[in-house]
């Protein structure tokens, strides 16, 4: 067993964790963050997606003690209280979600995309999700969800 | 529709943002595996390495002997605990053979995956270390996994009592008036159809969590299912044996269903046993390698399809002949998939005067196979659009021209076809129209032409559908051999402060039936959303239902919750004309007033009656107080959601690559209850269509060992692999519907794949190539063009 530190969302958190324990079973089992969900653990469908020091990473494809120290954002943190995030707003306007398993991942992908791009094309955004598979949306909405945060962005700043 | 209908913006029918999503968007939705009660063991389940094998004998001491192991099982142990323990099938046929379908194996495993031993222990990690430590004897057997092989072939029985394999051997259609036909007509084309095995993929691997009171000999179990009633019903009386009465089942969030979450699987009811023997909460959660080996794959449809057709266009008849794999087991509608639901409908959206199709349902050391988003139907529209277009070839016509001479006239509904459907309505030829209008038809024909004169190859794919949707009403399934109801159960209350609560049979994997089942009553009660709330998944809070497949739930469910609505605001009505001191036929009601006819001040809010109707002191003398109703609603006949879809692509017959440039999908799914969430599912649809054109498909080497076996191995789609969606619809109401609704949930994914798969084949007509078979892989397309000769 060994001990680690994550800050998580901001709050610093110390566990036990087995050697072979996956960050996302540290973060969802350990620390009960529950949004990101684990799909396929071989790294593929991307519903496990969490921040890793700015990174955008699929947290299956790690062990919890390689994260030892790190700085960690997950879906729970991306709504300020009860205002929804300009990403979360714009998944649900343009219903880019439907059973919502991937959503987390998703929103965390595109949320991290989003803090470098500017005005991407929908050819870029769709580069950009790649590694997150949806299987109810076809992504259209969330491609149009994306491209309206990113619009709406853009006309804030 | 209602006479709520003058409200001045009807919430039926608009664009609501669903009311599911930000619990979802903020990741505070509660799936299976995020239920954890105290003193919560795992379980871990030991599956056969082996297409087929017989169980010589199963070790367990070395997992009982490590450490937080609570307790190890066999199949042995579940069958001397005396259970019902036969998973039964919910459709049968003539001459159907049963396998008894274990929850673990006994005596022998027929695939890869067949449980075969379970281990609880005090995490998941020590549950899935000591299921590798169980050590498990086999004598290999040899296997079949092709279902054309296991009849044809001199291979072993995966049954002893399925004589080579038979399953069933199922016929459909008049095949005397087809031989007519097919003697009498001017041309007769043929091709052959290969369907692969589509693994649904739903994003949440199927779970379970199970609590055993052994006070109270009581029950509950949370699991990824799309109609917990269902699993009760099957669990109380065929495997468990636990008093439907002192079983709950739950569907919390489900992450995505396609078909996959509909069955009862053995590992569900091998959680529940467990939690019986360990008198502690067990969970079980798939990974997604499980999901691969056991949720049931669809499908696997080995076709030949011969088509018989004049000179001017008209088609005469047609002859299927299908061997449909079942996998090692029979799973609930295993039987019924690939016969009833697929051979009904085999005329498409044409008028075709004789029909016959001949169906072998044949078991095969693979995991079994069910019904998949489309079940049946799309497979049955593929073939009919399929052979369409090798009959244009034939012909040397438009493949457009071939099927607007043969589709059915508006005027001629209801119409029987001779597959035995009565369609009941459509407007074919418009909406295969405004699919056309949308890519331009006439002028990407030219465009086309010219092209090729370059040397590039665009194909224009046009296919139509129409879906039998809602399966009903009971009594004629049950004629048919269905073991289950064609209805769903809602009721409709209006609790004593005026808020209303639906609980409904259904239940929701994405569709957002907490919207729409909210603007249905919202529409009918002349209540604000706001005050309505919909209950669903619990069958402790729902006492009956169905649940949500075969496009049933907006039909079928809002079905009942408008009638329900209906009932509701007749006794409030009624109320209505005793307080307000008037006959009943005089009180009018809209935007929730009931008022006296010619007195608009003299009215009543139904939120006020429903207050009223709680407190009793002043109701009508024959009427019992309290505001709410039970509706179970039997359609009369299915509905018939159909549309158009086409799809235009350029294809690199040196590279073999497939470009899709635009892909139109126009929809009729009769009244629209909210328009976003009725794109969202075409969108989804038309995803997965393109998925098995393209992409999936999942095989077995030769050893019966399943090759796709993780998410690197199976190509379900991801973004950058499918186009921008261009969807629109026609709007033909269903004229049985209480709300004239069809259903959408599988249009899409029937219509995708016979609408790629026409493209690729239009775009390769210079190279004689009339069909491919799918997966069209880019290697597929090279070797249809010549590559590597």
């Amino acid at each position: 067993m060994r001990e680690i530190t994550l800050t998580v969302n901001g709050q610093r958190h110390e566990l036990t964790v087995e050697p072979r324990t996956l960050l996302v079973t540290a973060l969802r089992e350990e620390l009960d963050y529950r949004g990101a969900n684990v799909g396929c653990e071989t790294g593929r469908c991307g519903a496990c997606t969490v921040r890793q020091d700015g990174d955008a990473i699929k947290s299956c494809t790690r062990f919890a003690v390689q994260a030892d120290g790190a700085t960690i954002e997950t879906v729970e943190g991306l709504a300020d209280d009860d205002e929804l995030a300009p990403i979360q707003e714009q998944f649900q306007e343009n219903h880019g979600l439907q059973c919502g398993y991937c959503t987390p991942g998703m929103l965390m992908t595109a949320d991290t995309f989003l803090r470098d791009a500017d005005d991407p094309s929908r050819e870029e955004i769709r580069d950009a999700i790649e590694g997150n598979l949806c299987r109810c949306t076809g992504y259209h909405n969330i491609v149009d969800a994306i491209e309206a945060t990113a619009d709406q962005l853009g006309e804030t700043e | 529709m209602s006479d709520a209908e003058d409200v001045a913006e009807s919430v039926f029918g608009s664009s609501v943002e669903r009311r599911e999503d930000v619990p979802l968007l903020k990741g505070e939705a509660t799936y299976t595996d995020d239920i954890d009660l105290p003193e919560m063991t795992h379980l871990a389940i030991r599956r056969s390495d082996h297409a087929h094998a017989r169980i010589v004998d199963v070790d367990t001491s070395d997992a009982e002997a490590m450490d937080d192991v609570v307790a190890v099982f066999t199949g042995q142990d579940v069958e001397d605990s005396g259970i019902p323990n036969a998973i039964p099938t919910a459709w049968d046929l003539p001459n159907l053979v049963q396998p008894k379908y274990r929850i673990l194996a006994l005596e022998k495993v027929r695939h890869e995956g067949d449980g075969v031993a379970a281990v609880v222990a005090e995490s998941r990690h020590a549950a899935r270390d000591a299921v590798d430590r169980i050590d498990v004897e086999y004598e290999e057997l040899d296997h079949v996994t092709e279902p054309r092989d296991a009849v044809e072939r001199d291979v072993p029985e995966v049954h002893e009592e399925a004589t080579d394999n038979v399953g069933f051997d199922f016929e459909l259609g008049d095949a005397d008036a087809v031989d007519e036909a097919f003697a009498d007509a001017d041309h007769t084309a043929s091709v052959d159809l290969r369907l692969p095995r589509i693994i649904p993929n739903a994003m949440e691997p199927r779970a379970a969590v199970a609590d055993w009171d052994a006070t109270t000999e009581e029950m509950r179990i949370w699991m990824t299912s799309q109609n917990p009633h269902l699993h009760r019903m099957l669990m109380a009386a065929a495997t468990l044996g636990i008093p439907e009465n002192k079983l709950q089942v739950i569907a919390p969030e489900v992450g995505g269903g396609f078909g996959s979450k509909i069955y009862h699987y053995p590992d569900e009811a091998v959680t529940g046993w467990a939690s019986m023997q360990v008198e502690r909460p067990v969970k079980w959660q798939a990974t997604r390698s499980e999901s691969y080996q056991t949720d049931c794959h669809g499908r696997d449809h080995d076709t030949t399809a011969e088509i018989a057709v004049d000179d001017d266009g008209t088609v005469r008849g047609l002859r299927v002949e299908t061997y449909a794999g079942l996998g090692a087991h029979l799973s609930q509608f295993g039987s019924a998939t690939p016969s009833y639901l697929y051979t009904t409908v085999l005329s498409g959206q044409y008028q075709i005067p004789a029909i016959h199709a001949r169906v072998v349902g044949a078991f095969t050391n693979t995991t079994p196979v069910d019904a998949y988003r489309g079940a049946g139907r799309a497979e049955g529209i593929y073939v009919i659009e399929r052979a369409m277009d090798v009959a244009a070839r034939e012909l040397d016509v438009d493949p457009v021209g071939l099927r607007k001479h043969n589709l059915v006239p508006s005027e001629d509904f209801p119409y029987e076809s001779a597959a035995a459907l009565v369609y009941d309505s459509g407007e074919y030829e418009h909406g295969m129209d405004t699919a056309l209008d949308h890519v331009d038809y006439e002028a990407l024909r030219e465009r086309q032409a010219e092209l090729r004169e370059e040397g590039r190859y665009i194909g224009i794919g046009v296919a139509s559908f129409v879906e039998s949707a809602g399966l009903s009403p009971s009594e004629a399934a049950g004629n048919l051999g269905s073991q289950a109801g064609g209805w769903e159960s809602a009721i409709v209350r209006f609790d004593s402060t005026g808020t209303v609560t639906l609980f409904v049979g259904t239940a929701d994997q994405g569709q957002g039936h907490r919207t729409t089942y909210a603007q249905i009553a919202a529409e009918e009660l002349g209540v604000s959303m706001d005050d309505i709330e919909v209950v669903e998944g619990d069958t402790d809070r729902i006492p009956q239902g169905m649940g949500t497949y075969g496009s049933r739930s907006a039909s079928v469910g809002g079905g009942a919750v408008a009638r329900g609505a209906r009932e509701v605001r007749e006794k409030a009505r009624r109320i209505a004309a005793h307080q307000l001191e008037a006959s009943v036929d005089d009180i009018e009601f809209s935007d929730g007033e009931f008022h006296v006819a010619g007195a608009p001040d003299r009215s009543m809010h139904i939120q006020g009656i429903a207050h009223q109707a709680y407190l009793g002191h002043d109701m009508p003398d024959d009427m019992d107080p309290g505001l709410e109703v039970t509706n179970f609603y039997d359609p009369e006949n299915f509905t018939f959601p159909f549309g158009t879809h086409v799809a235009v692509v350029e294809v690199d017959p040196d590279t073999g690559e497939i470009d899709i440039q635009q892909y139109v999908g126009v929809d009729d799914c009769g009244e629209i209850i909210n328009p976003m969430v009725v794109e969202g599912q075409v969108h989804g649809g038309i995803a997965q269509g393109i998925g098995a054109a393209l992409f999936e498909g999942a095989s077995y080497d030769e050893d019966g060992h399943l090759e796709t076996r993780r998410m690197d191995e199976y190509a379900v789609p991801h973004s950058t692999q499918l186009p921008d969606f261009e969807t629109d619809n026609t709007v033909t109401p269903s004229p049985h519907n209480p709300i004239g609704v069809k259903g959408v949930g599988e249009s899409a994914t029937i219509a995708g794949t016979p609408t790629l798969v026409a493209a690729v084949a239009d775009a390769l007509e210079p190279f004689d190539v009339d069909h491919l078979d799918i997966p069209i892989t880019p290697e597929t397309v090279w070797r249809a063009t010549g590559g590597g000769e």
